[in-house]
């Protein structure tokens, strides 16, 4: 990223006449006043007050009570919060290893400039652009058991004895979403994993070939190391956001069958908006978000990335 | 990167038409893995189309047995207020969000990429972090702010948080945009007289015209699909966007849920996306790589 780089106009402005660059001083706080106050007021005060209410007990009506470190130590104890914590992680790896090999399987195939391959590369982009709650309704439907795809047609191609409900069950169920989520956005990591492919330059394959490297050994030893970047950036954007999951397991299974499929932002959506417990969730909320921060932090230290900083 | 692709294609053209199977298999792979991409969206438009009598069955066949219908749709119309109601929900906030949008972040994107003042690479951070804390951790509080401003169970207050949401984003792409616009133009206009908000309006806007494309169409996708602020600062269900509405639809009555809406309600969803992105996949990409890949 180039935020510190200094733009052409800060160096040219340096011979400006003194009286005149006030004035635009001025002008310029003007025109980058309203982004800096919809920032300040609906996400810094906010995040402040995540903090603030986290150390409060605050119902919906009433006074909020001080309480300290009373709702982290109730955390603690919050096996709900803990299980729902432990079922996002195991979706999380389930999603992220599932999504980069996909996405890294579409980007190679796709990468190389040939005929038609731009109109596969969209097709294969489409499922991303419709929304995530928009997939999850159609997968509801296509996963149900009477009304649905998958188990008629697997009855009908004779696969099953009769129709299995898919969504009873834990394992089908764990795994109908996650094959939506890789449906829907196997796409986007293919665009940023294709963009990282096709800055490789083409002579140090050409050149591993007439050294007589097969596909597994240039890819092994030439591909994953050069796309170390982008790689380590859809890790990133791949973990958080399926700690963040939400959409998907609230309105395919509800969090069901037997509240097993709970994810940690849906337990923090229960705890504040249907049980009213504001403080709670908000503690909830900045432990979530410590470990999200340590989560990427982790990652950039696995990818290792030595380059200097620009 | 196209000048990538143009320095890879000779000496790669060169062994290629050797390979005429390979290029077949190519083909047929692709345009398999493709039917798999698009089937689920096919088979849903498609199921939509079926009589009243056929919408609760399997989708096998998906396209319509007994006839073309808009039965599905119409069932729609006895949710909430009405699928057109709660579809000019769903269109104003997304068409609201990317006009804030694109003022918010041209303003911004001049002021950081041509003028310098106090605090500048601290207020650009400032934005930037936006981006690197998710907002389903703050939901909490803007809840209660939206309150505190009268602004709770309203459209005007969810359109403020999605603008929120999308600033660190538009605001980085709009003052990439400012920095490729050589300062001469800049000059040449303010000795003509033009100067200010005039200048930004009448001899930029034009210039920077692909970012801001990029900037509101990705604001009014986002917008258009969010689901989970919408589900938590919306109460009123005459008020519910299109996502929430579908997922009350979704939920049934009674245990018996109307699956011929829920496919029409999705397609209602899912058209719009599917029909910007390919008319305006260029500011698409553009808008991706530049978020994603710097």
């Amino acid at each position: 990223m180039s935020i510190t780089l200094k733009s052409e106009a800060d160096v040219r402005s340096v011979g400006v006449p003194r009286r005149r660059r006030r004035r635009h001083d001025l002008a310029a706080l003007l025109y980058v006043a309203p982004a800096i106050m919809f920032v300040l007021v609906f996400f810094l005060l906010p995040l402040g007050m995540t903090v603030w209410m986290s150390l409060h007990n605050w119902p919906l009506i009433g006074r909020p009570r001080w309480i300290g470190f009373a709702n982290y130590n109730a955390l603690w104890r919050d096996h709900g919060f803990w299980n729902a914590l432990a079922f996002t992680g195991r979706y999380t790896v389930a999603a992220t290893i599932g999504l980069l090999a996909v996405g890294l399987a579409l980007a190679l195939f796709v990468e190389k400039p040939r005929p038609l391959v731009g109109l596969y590369r969209t097709v294969f982009f489409l499922p991303v652009v419709i929304g995530f709650a928009s997939a999850s309704l159609l997968w509801a439907w296509l996963s149900s058991v009477d009304a649905g795809l998958f188990s008629p047609l697997a009855e009908q191609l004779g696969l099953t004895n009769g129709r299995i409900n898919l969504l009873a069950t834990f394992d089908p169920a764990f795994w109908s979403v996650t094959v939506m989520v890789i449906w829907k956005m196997a796409g986007f990591y293919m665009i940023i994993l294709m963009s990282g492919l096709q800055a490789i330059p083409a002579d140090y394959h050409e050149a591993a070939r007439i050294d007589g490297a097969n596909f597994w050994q240039r890819f092994r030893f030439i591909t994953l190391p050069l796309i170390r970047r982008p790689l380590a950036l859809a890790s990133i954007l791949c973990v958080s956001g399926s700690m963040l999951a939400f959409d998907q397991f609230y309105i395919i299974l509800a969090g069901g069958p037997q509240n097993q499929t709970i994810t940690a932002v849906y337990w923090i959506f229960n705890q504040s908006f249907v049980s009213f417990r504001l403080g709670y969730g908000s503690a909830l909320s900045v432990v979530l978000l410590g470990i999200l921060m340590v989560l990427s932090a982790l990652q950039l230290r696995l990818f290792g990335d030595r380059e200097p900083p620009r | 990167m196209t000048l990538a692709n143009e320095i890879i294609l000779p000496s790669r053209a060169g062994w290629r038409p050797r390979f005429g199977l390979h290029r077949v298999l190519f083909h047929v792979a692709a345009v398999l893995v493709a039917l798999l991409f698009l089937a689920p969206i096919a088979v849903v438009v498609l199921a939509s189309f079926r009589p009243s009598s056929e919408a609760g069955l399997p989708p096998l066949p998906p396209w319509p047995t007994g006839g073309f219908s808009l039965d599905s749709y119409a069932r729609l119309e006895a949710f909430g207020a009405g699928i057109l109601h709660h579809a000019g929900n769903s269109l104003f906030v997304a068409l609201g969000t990317a006009a804030i949008t694109v003022v918010v972040s041209l303003l911004a994107g001049y002021g950081f990429s041509r003028f310098h003042f106090p605090l500048k690479g601290t207020l650009f951070v400032l934005i930037l972090a936006t981006m690197m804390i998710p907002f389903q951790s703050i939901l909490t509080p803007l809840f209660l702010i939206l309150a505190r401003l009268g602004l709770q169970n309203t459209l005007t207050g969810l359109i403020l948080i999605y603008v929120t949401l999308q600033l660190p984003f538009s605001v980085f792409m709009m003052r990439n945009a400012f920095d490729t616009v050589p300062k001469e133009i800049e000059e040449a206009a303010r000795l003509d007289g033009a100067t200010g908000l005039r200048l930004l309006a009448h001899i930029m806007s034009p210039i920077v015209f692909p970012g801001m494309v990029s900037v509101g169409l990705f604001a009014f996708l986002n917008a258009w699909n969010e689901f989970l602020a919408a589900l938590v600062l919306l109460t009123d269900q005459d008020k519910f966007t299109l996502p929430v509405l579908m997922t009350a639809v979704r939920s049934g009555h009674y245990g018996s849920v109307d699956w011929g809406a829920v496919q029409a309600g999705v397609t209602v969803m899912m058209i719009p996306c599917l029909l910007l992105f390919l008319l305006l996949q260029r500011y698409y990409i553009r808008g991706l790589t530049a978020g994603s890949v710097k």
